[in-house]
């Protein structure tokens, strides 16, 4: 069993749901990032989504393509990430890490070599934004003797014969995309993702997770509530944009930017 | 790059005939596909069954043929450039006349036929992205006739270097929408219309500008352009008795050129260029020539050669010409240049505005600056070859558009 599996498993068990914040990697810069994912995992998270910085982000709203440009504007390229990946693991083996991304900077890199690197990182998952299941065969082929999880994304447009696919070929997690646009929108109809929701859960073991447009406690319960959790984007990476602004990236610094996972967490356990 | 060539080469190119791309899940060899997000799937694969099915209908053909005739004003004709044949010292240099159709360039060929795919669909609601505004302006043409809301994306830097387009699609009644992000040009603006579309897939079609973009667009592009390819075809053996030597046109995303060279990719004495933008120089770095200088890679939706840098990342381009200056290029030039079929070479940013000075003197024709790129060349191919021999190079535009960017050059503000 993947580290994603047993932390989501074990969630279950306990009642509880998961919370998975979404950041990107060396935003503002290497060290912080690595902060950040300790404070995100001590605020409650129980899985992190990293994200690859990528110059063309097109499933991306503007709060993550400032946040990838500020990477970017450091140099941070996949070398970086899994350094990051590598520095956070020095302290905690516990928590999964998913790269998520779009599939260019894999192609460059070579997917074997990609999954190699990543795996010794201590990557459990990736999701690559760009990459359907159709295209998938040959990543696939190297991530499952690797036992790291490809996640793909299951969206209010998904046909049941994409849906079939999808559910063959993921692991971990199966991420629900709450609403038909780009990261960073507003949910609007909560009661048709519920439906949608309710009807994945019936066709597939794999656990349900709920991301876009999740912001405060409201949208973050109401989600849980049908799913086995929820993932935060760009609520967080608008508040690790603070940081830049500001300058600061001391310890206080840091435990603001990420005040919100703890908020959520708390919504999400009462 | 992991995908192993021979596998996919298997699925595309039968021996008899390995042009027949793409196969049925979208590639050409190792290149093209289908590499979008996932609420966007269900919408390029809705894409594919319309259009496999409606291209089957001869009726959908006649409808196109005669828009083509009556709103486009085709066919166009082939010209013999005797002044500018002349100065290249060599073959006879024939122009395709895509400047003098509607609109002004060759665009317009492929906004027609994706406006009867959106009619079709019952779309109320076009988006497009746009470099030099050609595509622009054809995707607001259509929408003003078929009485469609039409929303053009266009970078930042290109709202301001082509202002002229900017105004004439406004005239149309479009929303261009003036984009900041990234490198502000046309990249970026297809980021911009892909967000869009994910947002509105429900009621918006997206007419792609060029052969770029997931399949089945790189398919369906090439048939409505290759429309340009059939009648030059006609119209050399018509007129000189005998198949052109030797095409030449410019290369941005690829359509004006791979729809003059489709229909002779099957006669192999015919050889085939396609012109890059080589801004100051390939060896520079700063240019806008992925299959020159690029290398396999994966951006807007298909495998292609593309400009990155060792972390992935694709490469601001170069060019004195908005419509070539993009990183990528169709999976099917990509392909035809990994089979050895087609080549493909650069043209500076020098070279391409001599040959507008050129053209416009010795001919009387002021070409596109994308166009400008396919002239300059030709003028060196044909200085190798006999006058009994042609060079027929796709005129893709007309020039109105970039006569600011001339003129500023020029030191002059008009
Ligand atoms: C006149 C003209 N030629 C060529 C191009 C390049 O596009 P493509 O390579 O798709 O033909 C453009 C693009 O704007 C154009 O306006």
């Amino acid at each position: 069993m993947s580290r994603i599996s047993k932390t989501i498993a074990a969630a279950k068990q306990a009642g509880r749901k998961v919370l998975v914040p979404y950041l990107v990697a060396g935003d503002p810069d290497r060290d912080t990032t690595v902060a950040l994912m300790h404070q995100l995992v001590s605020n409650g998270a129980d899985i992190i989504e990293l994200g690859v910085p990528f110059s063309d982000p097109s499933s991306d709203g503007p709060v993550i393509q400032l946040g990838a440009e500020r990477a970017l504007r450091q140099g941070v390229g996949m070398k970086t990430v899994l350094s990051i990946v590598s520095e956070f693991r020095k302290k905690d083996d516990k928590t999964p890490i998913v790269l998520m991304g779009y599939l260019n900077p894999l192609e460059v890199m070579g997917y074997d070599n990609f999954v190699s690197q990543a795996s010794s990182a201590g990557v459990d998952g990736v999701l690559v934004v760009d990459l359907p299941v159709s295209e998938a065969k040959e990543l696939l082929a190297l991530t499952q003797p690797a036992q790291m999880d490809i996640i793909f994304l299951v969206a209010p447009t998904t046909t049941e014969k994409r849906l079939q696919g999808i559910c063959e070929h993921s692991s971990g997690y199966l991420y629900y995309v709450s609403l038909k646009g780009v990261t960073g929108a507003a949910i609007t109809d909560a009661d048709s993702i519920a439906e949608r929701v309710k009807a994945l859960r019936e066709r597939t073991e794999l656990p349900v997770v709920v991301g876009f447009g999740i912001k405060d406690e409201a949208s973050a319960t109401s989600m849980a509530a049908i799913s086995d959790g929820v993932i935060v984007g760009s609520a967080l990476v608008q508040k690790i944009g603070e940081l830049t602004d500001s300058g600061a990236r001391d310890e206080a610094a840091v435990a603001q930017a990420c005040e919100l996972i703890g908020r959520l967490r708390k919504a999400l356990d009462a | 790059m992991s995908v192993s060539e021979s596998e996919h080469v298997a699925t595309t190119a039968t021996a008899q005939d390995p042009f027949s791309g793409p196969d049925l899940t979208g590639h050409f060899g190792r290149f093209g596909g289908i590499f979008v997000g996932e609420t966007l799937m269900a919408a390029v694969e809705e894409l594919d069954r319309v259009y496999r099915q409606l291209s089957g209908d001869p009726q959908f053909w006649r409808d196109f043929d005669y828009d083509m005739a009556h709103y486009v004003g085709r066919p166009s004709p082939l010209y013999h450039a005797e002044r500018l044949s002349e100065h290249a010292g060599g073959a006879k240099i024939i122009l395709k006349r895509e400047d003098l159709n509607h609109t002004g360039a060759h665009k317009i060929n492929n906004t027609i036929g994706q406006a009867l795919l959106a009619k079709y669909m019952g779309k109320p609601r076009i988006i497009a992205e746009t470099g030099a505004g050609q595509h622009g302006v054809a995707s607001a043409t259509v929408a003003a006739r078929l009485g469609l809301e039409c929303h053009v994306y266009m970078g930042a830097e290109d709202v301001k270097r082509q202002a002229a387009n900017v105004y004439r699609m406004k005239l149309l009644g479009a929303n261009v929408v003036s984009v900041t992000s990234g490198s502000r040009t046309l990249k970026d603006a297809m980021n911009e219309a892909l967000r869009d579309w994910a947002t509105n897939v429900d009621n918006t079609y997206y007419i792609i500008g060029t052969v770029a973009g997931p399949h089945p667009y790189p398919m369906l592009v090439r048939d409505f352009q290759a429309i340009i390819g059939r009648e030059a075809r006609e119209q050399s053996l018509a007129e000189y008795g005998k198949l052109p030597d030797a095409l030449v046109a410019c290369v941005g995303g690829g359509s004006n050129a791979i729809g003059l060279f489709h229909p002779f990719l099957r006669d192999k004495d015919v050889a085939i260029y396609g012109v890059e933008a080589g801004g100051d120089g390939v060896e520079t770095g700063r240019h806008a020539a992925p299959l020159s200088a690029g290398k396999p890679g994966v951006l807007h939706g298909n495998r292609t050669y593309i400009m990155s840098d060792d972390n992935g990342q694709i490469l601001e381009t170069h060019s004195v010409s908005a419509g070539l200056d993009y990183p990528g290029v169709g999976p099917e030039h990509a392909w035809l240049k990994d089979a050895g079929r087609a080549n493909y070479v650069s043209v500076t940013d020098t070279e391409a505005l001599d040959a507008f000075r050129l053209l416009t003197r010795k001919e009387g024709i002021i070409p596109a600056l994308e166009s400008a790129h396919a002239i300059a060349y030709a003028i060196k191919l044909a200085a190798t070859m006999s006058p009994d021999q042609t060079v027929l190079v796709n005129l893709s535009g007309r020039g109105d558009k970039d006569i600011h960017t001339v003129a500023s050059i020029d030191g002059i503000t008009v």
